[in-house]
């Protein structure tokens, strides 16, 4: 008899740069090793598979001392005009720099290995957003549909 | 050894030489190698780790010259 597959659910909360990596890491690593995959996501984590945002996540500099400055400042400083951006352009320099692939490209790799993902409804409906406006492939459920499949999973992560 | 595909996976960092090691043994058939060329540090241990899970043969491990040279049997 095949053995049943190992599972992995995370939920994918936050929208910012930094914060959509480690699910798509985790997701299409885990689907590459013929873990079934399923992301949930939830709240911003929606920007990371809508298609008019996720080419263009930012990460801010406030409140965030572990961001690498080129010159030393007071970290309230990242509340000036211009700071997320520069901070933005920082990290994607530094992604750039170790040829990590762009978060487009790792929802494609996730894709690839057959990560189910899952874009919470209410969540689209309180921002507006439509299905033609997410990454083909994605469904549309709420946390049942995301329970009943975390309910039997090995590993279940909270991002 | 026999390699039926060689894959360059040279300057890629985590997850992509695993991500791409799947797809191309995806497109092999069982029996035939896959070699795989990377600089990833993490590599050998993460190739080992995927070789272990998904039941292709991880044969032989080599470094030349700071690249790590995987032979994979396709389950």
């Amino acid at each position: 008899m095949q053995e049943k597959k190992k599972r992995m659910a995370i939920i994918a909360s936050k929208g910012s740069l930094d914060m959509a990596y480690p699910p798509l890491i985790l997701a299409s690593t885990a689907g590459a090793m013929d873990v079934e995959v399923t992301i949930f996501f939830t709240l911003y984590g929606v920007d990371i598979i809508n298609k008019n945002k996720y080419g263009s996540l930012q990460v801010a500099p406030i409140a965030n001392p572990a961001m690498p400055s080129p010159v030393p400042m007071p970290n309230i400083l990242g509340m000036l005009p211009g700071m997320t951006a520069l901070g933005t352009s920082m990290m994607k320099g530094m992604i750039k720099k170790i040829n990590w692939p762009t978060i487009p490209e790792l929802v494609q790799a996730c894709i690839d290995v057959d990560v189910k993902m899952i874009a919470c409804t209410p969540t689209l409906e309180m921002t507006g957003v439509k299905k033609e406006d997410l990454v083909e492939g994605v469904t549309m459920a709420g946390a049942a549909e995301f329970l009943n499949f975390a309910l039997d999973a090995n590993v279940s992560l909270f991002i | 050894m026999e390699v039926n595909i060689t894959l360059d996976c040279k300057g890629l960092n985590c997850p992509m030489p695993v991500v791409k090691t799947k797809k191309a043994l995806n497109d092999m058939k069982p029996g035939e190698i896959l070699r795989m060329e990377s600089t990833d540090k993490g590599s050998t241990s993460d190739i080992a780790a995927f070789a272990s899970r998904t039941g292709n043969e991880l044969l032989e491990v080599k470094e030349e010259g700071g690249t790590f040279i995987f032979f994979l049997k396709k389950k």
